[in-house]
């Protein structure tokens, strides 16, 4: 019988970013990302839902200690990206585009590091209200 | 009296800065928010406008109308845009959410039919913060 349980951790942070490839022409990145390529950049209030998979423990009754998982999400993530440009204060996307598949993908290599190997990991981060992306999908 | 109300959002750039205070001043008072590289939000606008249902379409106003009103002079101005940079109506004044409340009521105000009142502007910054505005 599988008796893993899966744990949620829902938190937010507010940044600003623009989507945009140094390797192409300005026509080809105003073509590619529209809107989303504004110079001066734009912002979104990212919503993200952090999902830890893993079996109870017997002592604790816990997966994880959402106080734990929320502490860790907080001092990795929040206080990383929260009022913060994408593109110009996180190192990670000086040269990567900040779209949300790669916001999805840096905050998972981050929390991976810092949550026992033993749990499952997934990261859903959503944009807007319409869109969201899953990593690992 | 009735009362029409119509939902639009926008995701723009900001920051608070006031350009007359020293960088640890704006720190002091903004916190975060005057990160020096902007950060940025998901904005929900709501609009509501009031007046008596015109007898022959059963409308107070065409909702399409109010939509393409709010579409022209505000979103299209401010969605991904930097609203400190880049938008002419908010040239000037700080960028806090009371402010671009203020100028988006100036800025669908003229646009109304003559028999249309607008009665409230309520602006989302996040789920948790809003401002709302009557007009006085």
């Amino acid at each position: 019988m599988n008796k893993k349980v899966a744990v949620y951790r829902k938190e937010r942070f507010n940044a600003a970013h623009r989507l945009h490839n140094s390797e192409l022409s300005d026509t080809e990145n105003q073509v590619l990302f529209g809107k989303c390529n504004s110079p001066n950049f734009h912002g979104h209030n990212y919503d993200l839902t952090v999902k830890v998979t893993g079996e109870v423990d017997s002592k604790t009754g816990y997966v994880i200690d959402t106080k734990i998982l929320s502490n860790i999400i907080g001092q990795h993530i929040i206080e990383k990206f929260d009022h913060k440009n994408l593109n110009l204060d996180i190192f990670e996307f000086k040269v990567l585009n900040p779209t949300a598949e790669n916001i999805a993908m840096i905050i998972y290599n981050i929390l991976r590091e810092k949550i026992n190997a033993s749990l499952e990991l997934k990261i859903i981060l959503n944009e807007t209200e319409k869109n969201y992306v899953e990593y690992p999908a | 009296m009735i009362f029409l109300t119509r939902h639009e959002h926008f995701n723009a750039a900001h920051k608070l800065y006031n350009p007359e205070w020293s960088e640890e001043k704006n720190i002091e008072v903004f916190g975060k928010c005057a990160n020096t590289n902007w950060h940025g939000h998901n904005y929900n606008l709501i609009v509501t406008i009031k007046g008596e249902i015109n007898e022959e379409t059963g409308f107070l106003m065409d909702a399409k109308k109010l939509s393409a009103i709010l579409s022209e002079h505000v979103c299209e101005k401010i969605d991904h845009k930097n609203l400190n940079l880049d938008v002419d109506f908010m040239s000037g004044k700080l960028a806090s959410t009371e402010n671009l409340a203020l100028a988006i009521w100036e800025q669908i105000l003229p646009h109304l039919p003559y028999n249309v009142k607008l009665h409230c502007v309520k602006l989302y910054e996040t789920p948790s913060i809003c401002v709302e505005y009557f007009g006085n």
